[in-house]
């Protein structure tokens, strides 16, 4: 059987975990494709790769497909993303000497009362004339967004109290450690390297924030996927079979190993096996955590591209980027979700499939049964840490709301 | 113009120089370091910034761009949307580049395909050295083996020679991956009689 080469542009994060393990397990191969990847370190790199034809697709933050779509900083070209990689995984790493006066007994704090400390340590600090300074690792990511949401919520502005930095993730350490930062919000293994350094301990996880946070998504330019829709089905399908086989603890081993190769995260086995098996280490010298739903995979429909997640992530975008609103921008950035060649890829698979394409956002407070076109779907709480709800059909509303 | 090249590898950023020097831009300023570029972006007041492309410091720098209210706000790039082939070459070629809003794209073009074609020409002289150090190795891996072949079967160093290469005739092999065969198989065997 011929294979159809198609070459990935990804960071060495563990949520490119899908492809590369698609390729690795056998199951691209299957699908009748062949993978080929190219790793960056930074996500402007992995960027002109994709936008200038170097790669067909990419591991790449939402937010930055949003950015690309409504040409922020760059010509506008429109993207497509036809699957999410995953849902959270990244945490907030402090430097020891600001942990200890954000959360002295050493263990995950509660995000307001993280906050409440937080607000007292930035008016201490006012005396002094000393600001605090947090690292997010691009200026379009969903860390970014997602430590600001925090921080905002709790009345804390991130923009006038305290600096917010971009700092590469292999760099997250060094940067704590020379006291370059006071913080960083950051995707795994980085939070992990860091702490088994001894430069910082993890204080909060994204998923604290928002508890279904999209994070990386599989991005392609709109015109390519016109093009390939053939391909990009197959490997839809791939990737969905690989992320039921990454759910599985007996799996977990295996697929650790594989990721910590040089060719791809080139990091420590154990590190990456605990990222994957939300077993987290918040501490030097301490035990691992289990943090539920640390970095959330496959169930309840969790790689299906919501059309509302693409929305709160434009709604961040505006309000933290001096943007204003339009309908006709809030479209496109819909249109980028491709929630119907999804639906397409995985038609007749036993998976289930939700009839709707957005949802109310942190709007879930049980187990709750949705519509669907196939299968049976039944959605858990979602909610933000502040309790608000996002509707995407209400978003200049919302964002009036906002703190 | 004011050109800031940032790159840490530095000889590569001083061919990019001379080669700017040559078409007469004079005034450029090459950054290799990632301690105080920033700082040192701000001093020069560049009008246009090249960067190598796989740079670490890139999104930190972009985010720079986008809120420093030190240097004029450069945007990612370069040339206007017709000229997407002279960007698809600076990607294929390594280069990243940024221009300062308002400038005149015209002025850029020549800019940036020179540089494309340094990065390019210094890509082709990394390949030359690194065949010349393989060629190196090999060399010295062959006369490894031809040393053992002498010492342990008695030949004379054009008999061993010859075996190598016979060998890897029938063997459809490389005369290297003989050679490497036989220095392996010495290391785990030397020993036994």
């Amino acid at each position: 059987m011929t294979k159809d080469l198609l070459s990935v542009g990804f960071l060495p994060l563990v949520d490119a975990a899908l492809p590369i393990l698609a390729q690795e397990l056998g199951i691209a191969e299957e699908h009748g494709l062949d993978l080929r990847f190219t790793k960056d370190i930074s996500w402007a790199a992995v960027n002109d790769r994709l936008l200038y034809g170097q790669t067909d697709v990419a591991h790449m933050l939402a937010p930055l497909t949003i950015a690309n779509t409504l040409g922020r900083g760059r010509p506008a070209k429109a993207m497509a993303v036809p699957f999410v990689l995953g849902l959270n995984g990244n945490a907030l790493t402090m430097s020891n000497e600001l942990a200890d006066e954000i959360v002295p007994d050493g263990k995950l704090a509660a995000p307001v009362d993280a906050g409440a400390r937080l607000t007292e340590v930035i008016s201490s600090h006012k005396k002094t004339g000393r600001r605090l300074k947090f690292g997010v690792v691009h200026r379009y990511s969903s860390h970014n967004y997602m430590l600001r949401y925090w921080l905002a919520g709790c009345g804390i502005d991130p923009d006038k109290d305290i600096d917010i930095v971009t700092i590469s993730p292999p760099f997250a350490a060094d940067a704590l450690d020379n006291g370059e930062i006071d913080a960083i919000c950051v995707g795994e293994p980085w939070n992990s390297v860091a702490v088994e350094r001894g430069s910082g301990r993890i204080v909060l996880v994204t998923a604290q924030i928002w508890q279904r946070g999209v994070e990386k998504v599989l991005a392609m330019l709109a015109e390519n996927l016109d093009e390939k829709r053939d391909i990009v089905e197959r490997l839809i399908r791939a990737l969905h079979e690989t992320a039921a086989r990454f759910v599985e603890p007996e799996n977990w081993e295996t697929n650790s190993a594989i990721l910590a190769r040089p060719e791809y995260l080139d990091g420590s086995v154990e590190m990456i096996r605990r990222a994957i098996s939300d077993r987290i280490l918040l501490s030097k010298n301490s035990e691992t955590s289990h943090i539920p739903d640390f970095m959330f995979q496959y169930h309840e429909a969790a790689n299906f591209p919501w059309k509302s997640q693409a929305s709160w992530l434009y709604s961040q975008m505006l309000r933290w980027d001096d943007m204003t609103y339009s309908h006709e921008d809030q479209l496109k950035v819909e249109a980028i979700f491709r929630s119907n060649v999804y639906r397409c890829a995985l038609d007749g698979i036993d998976t289930p499939m939700p009839s709707a394409n957005s949802k109310i956002e942190g709007g879930i407070e049980g187990p709750l049964a949705v519509g669907t076109t196939q299968g049976q779907l039944t959605l858990s709480s979602d909610p933000f840490f502040d309790d608000r709800i996002f509707d995407p059909d209400k978003l200049p509303e919302y964002l009036t709301n906002l703190p | 113009m004011r050109i800031a090249v940032i790159d840490e590898n530095a000889a590569r950023a001083a061919i990019i120089e001379q080669g700017l020097a040559e078409v007469g831009e004079r005034d450029v300023f090459i950054i290799s370091e990632r301690k105080g570029m920033v700082q040192a972006i701000a001093k020069i007041e560049p009008d246009v910034v090249l960067v190598d492309l796989g740079n670490p410091s890139r999104d930190m720098l972009e985010e720079y761009f986008a809120v420093s209210r030190a240097v004029a706000k450069p945007v990612a790039m370069f040339v206007d949307q017709s000229d997407e082939d002279s960007i698809a070459a600076a990607v294929d070629a390594g280069v990243s580049a940024y221009i300062v809003d308002g400038m005149s794209q015209h002025r850029l073009k020549p800019i940036l395909d020179l540089a494309v074609r340094r990065f390019n020409a210094f890509s082709h002289l990394q390949a030359e050295l690194q065949q010349a150090r393989d060629a190196l190795a090999d060399r010295s891996i062959i006369d490894k083996a031809k040393l053992i072949l002498v010492e342990k079967r008695n030949m004379t160093e054009p008999e061993a020679h010859k075996l190598l290469r016979s060998h890897a005739m029938n063997n459809n092999k490389r005369i290297t991956e003989i050679a490497e065969a036989i220095v392996t198989a010495d290391q785990l065997m030397g020993d036994v009689k």
